[in-house]
């Protein structure tokens, strides 16, 4: 299934010049997002690069994420990623189904045992195993059984990642994500709703290219990626230093194309490479079309409290906890002020006066 | 726990248990007060208080007379610097405007965030100057209670944690962001409970001296 | 189209990053670089942050030059000279004529263009090949 020659021989021999070589390694070297200095180092280490077999687990998802991948811009995904790499079990691209699906995945696995590269996309639900289940295998069992032996898992989509949508207050499905199962593997987050196609491609080409994966973050994500901040890297940045903002869609503020941090942009706590990279062939961002960022690279995205909440606002009613607070306050104030009060006045009630004639006669008794 | 788990949980529940404490505190410390009452004056009034009583609230923010202010220059300028840094990083940053507005209903323009930026650095600067000061000057520091240094902590926290999240500083900004939260959080909870209230009563003490002095007809 | 663009007043440009005069500058240094080191420099141009309409102005800003070269590897690419001579912009495109990579090289030729060993030593042995059938 997988012809393990090097990938400079497989590529020559199909038909692919010296300089489609090169262009192909420059073009690797920006999707990885390394320096163009690069380029030689990566050209050696792809002459001599093995492709790796991977199998692609899908659990609760909604099949974004394998959308973005077939959409990804890279060397034509068909044409080389795959060509490069040996997708060996993806439910939902590979023609096989049924037992002959779950026979391929199995083959895949004992042929390269401990040298495959698995790839997640979707949650896992510990609720219920029989919430998602593929050929009746629950996700989970499914996960350990591909996760024992692979070389290394890359978590595609917030889902795989930190739980996602899935994983959304009450969270009914008891979704989680894979590294809160898997805790002895190499673990690479490629989180995002989906994430950004070259991102996805360049984590693949990295390990293709290295045969190890790329330096991750405090959340396991690549920081070739997610090393940036949106709200630094956004060229409305500007406005927000100058205090320039949209208050509404189609205010002049929105025309102007001003700050969104008021119509609940999260991109001051998002880590992502959307500024730069931008999204559909490198035409815009969501932020460039005029929408604020939701944070979807990040954990618990759709409980931030609102797409359209301002950061700093809370997640939950602030001016209901105030009117719960100055009601209660007020009671409470006011009950202990008038229990002062009485016992002010019960210290004036008890006051007698005392006379010189009461004196002595205390002194007698 | 990871960085967006402890944003959610300050942003949400600890704001507003924080924010709970700190109006039931606060209500119950002015309540108590204002129902304090007091002894009826049976003088009688010289002039209506009530001109001198606001006046005072306002007159007793400016520096009192040279002499004073020259003997005590130090106390005077960081002591300004602090509180008037406070004031514009607590209330003109958008961020902080935005919260008071879906807490109130209602805001005000804000001010470029990099002149917000310069006054926290002058906030900073003063406050470290006056812990300088309480720990260097003898009779400060014989003073000093544990209360002066943990509200001072209290206060310079806030101001350093959002600080350093506004410029990325050591750490990832969700979890500075949610330190900085966290302490405003903590700050709010001591409020009721310490010499913070004189955020608020300075206020009513001014106040009724300015009027007490008055209705005596003198100048207070 | 033409009534709804009417209506809808969006203003576009104004926008700045800042980016693109720093750019400029390592450009010139880069060339400076070149005539006396003879060091070529790569810049990768989607590795910048840039406004709507900036990239565009920065291509303006470098124009187009004498040469301008068309490859046909793995899909197309275009290799133009700017008009500074020794500056040249690269677009990669794959074989949906979707952009892959763009760059900024500075250099006499880019490497690209230059006919590979590997290429040549397969060239040789076709045109033997092709030798010993006439």
């Amino acid at each position: 299934m997988s012809n393990n020659k090097p990938l400079g021989q497989a590529l020559r021999e199909q038909g692919v010049s010296r300089r489609g070589f090169l262009k192909f390694c420059a073009t690797t070297a920006s999707l990885m997002a390394l320096p163009p200095s690069m380029v030689p180092a990566i050209a050696k280490a792809l002459e001599s690069a093995r492709r790796p077999s991977v199998i692609w687990l899908s659990f609760q998802e909604c099949t974004g994420c394998t959308e973005s991948l077939t959409r990804s811009h890279a060397p034509t995904l068909e044409g080389l990623i795959f060509d490069n790499i040996s997708l060996d079990y993806h439910h939902t691209l590979q023609a096989a189904s049924g037992d002959a699906a779950e026979a391929a995945r199995e083959a895949a696995m004992e042929e390269n045992k401990g040298n495959y590269l698995l790839v997640v996309d979707g949650s896992i639900p510990l609720g219920n195993p029989g919430y998602s289940t593929i050929a009746g295998i629950s996700n989970l069992e499914m996960l350990k059984e591909v996760a024992e032996h692979a070389a290394a898992i890359i978590a595609v989509g917030t889902c795989a990642a930190y739980g996602g949508l899935p994983h959304a207050n009450p969270n009914p499905t008891g979704a989680v994500s894979v590294e809160e199962i898997i805790k002895d593997k190499p673990i690479v987050n490629v989180p995002g709703c989906p994430p950004i196609p070259v991102v996805i491609t360049g984590v693949l080409a990295h390990f293709l290219t290295f045969g190890k994966l790329p330096e991750l973050d405090h959340l396991g994500r690549p920081l070739a990626f997610y090393g940036n901040n949106i709200h630094d890297r956004c060229y409305r940045r500007p406005f927000y230093d100058k205090g320039l903002f949209a208050n509404t869609f189609d205010d002049e503020g929105a025309r102007k194309g001003w700050c969104l941090f008021k119509l609940g942009c999260k991109g001051p706590v998002t880590y992502n490479a959307c500024a730069t990279i931008k999204w559909n062939d490198g035409t815009s961002f969501p932020i460039e079309a005029g929408h604020g960022c939701l944070g979807c690279s990040e954990p618990n995205f759709w409980d931030m409290g609102g797409f359209y909440n301002a950061l700093s606002e809370s997640t939950m009613n602030l001016s209901r906890t105030a009117a719960v607070g100055i009601a209660v306050g007020a009671a409470a104030g006011t009950a202990s002020g008038l229990l002062n009060r009485r016992k002010k006045s019960k210290a004036e009630a008890a006051h007698e006066t005392v006379s010189v004639k009461d004196l002595q006669r205390e002194d007698k008794s | 726990m990871n960085s967006a788990e402890f944003l959610l949980w300050v942003r949400g529940p600890g704001l507003n248990i924080a924010l709970v404490i700190f109006t039931i505190g606060m209500l119950i410390r002015l309540l108590e007060i204002f129902m304090l009452g007091r002894k009826q004056n049976l003088a009688e009034l010289r002039a209506n208080g009530v001109s001198a009583g606001l006046r005072t609230i306002f007159t007793r923010s400016t520096p009192a007379d040279k002499n004073s202010m020259r003997r005590s220059m130090f106390t005077f300028v960081a002591g300004y610097g602090f509180h008037i840094g406070l004031f514009v990083v607590i209330f003109l940053l958008t961020p902080h405007i935005q919260l008071i507005q879906s807490l109130l209903g209602f805001g005000w323009p804000a001010l470029p965030t990099p002149v917000v930026d310069l006054f926290t650095v002058i906030a900073l600067i003063s406050l470290m100057a006056l812990l300088w000061r309480r720990l260097t000057h003898p009779v400060v520091r014989y003073l000093s209670t544990p209360q002066d240094y943990l509200v001072w902590a209290a206060t310079f926290l806030p101001l350093l944690t959002g600080y350093m999240s506004y410029h990325h500083l050591w750490f990832p900004y969700s979890w500075l962001l949610g330190v900085h939260i966290l302490s405003v959080e903590f700050l709010l909870i001591l409020f009721p409970f310490t010499k913070l209230t004189h955020a608020f009563t300075l206020f009513i003490s001014r106040w009724y001296t300015g009027m007490m002095a008055g209705e005596k007809g003198v100048a207070s | 189209m033409n009534s709804m663009q009417n209506s809808l007043k969006v203003e576009i440009g104004g926008y700045h990053t800042g980016n693109i005069p720093p750019l400029l500058h390592e450009i010139r240094h880069a060339l400076r670089n070149l005539l006396d080191n003879g060091e070529t420099t790569t810049i990768d141009l989607r590795s910048l942050p840039m406004a709507p309409g900036e990239q565009q102005q920065l291509l303006d800003i470098l124009g187009k030059g004498e040469i301008s070269v068309h490859l046909d590897a793995l899909g197309k690419s275009e290799i133009t000279e700017s008009i500074y001579a020794g500056v040249w912009l690269i677009i990669h495109y794959n074989n949906n004529g979707e952009v892959m990579g763009k760059f900024i090289e500075i250099t006499r030729v880019p490497a690209i263009l230059k006919a590979q060993t590997a290429d040549m030593e397969e060239s040789l042995a076709a045109l033997q090949m092709r030798l010993e059938e006439i």
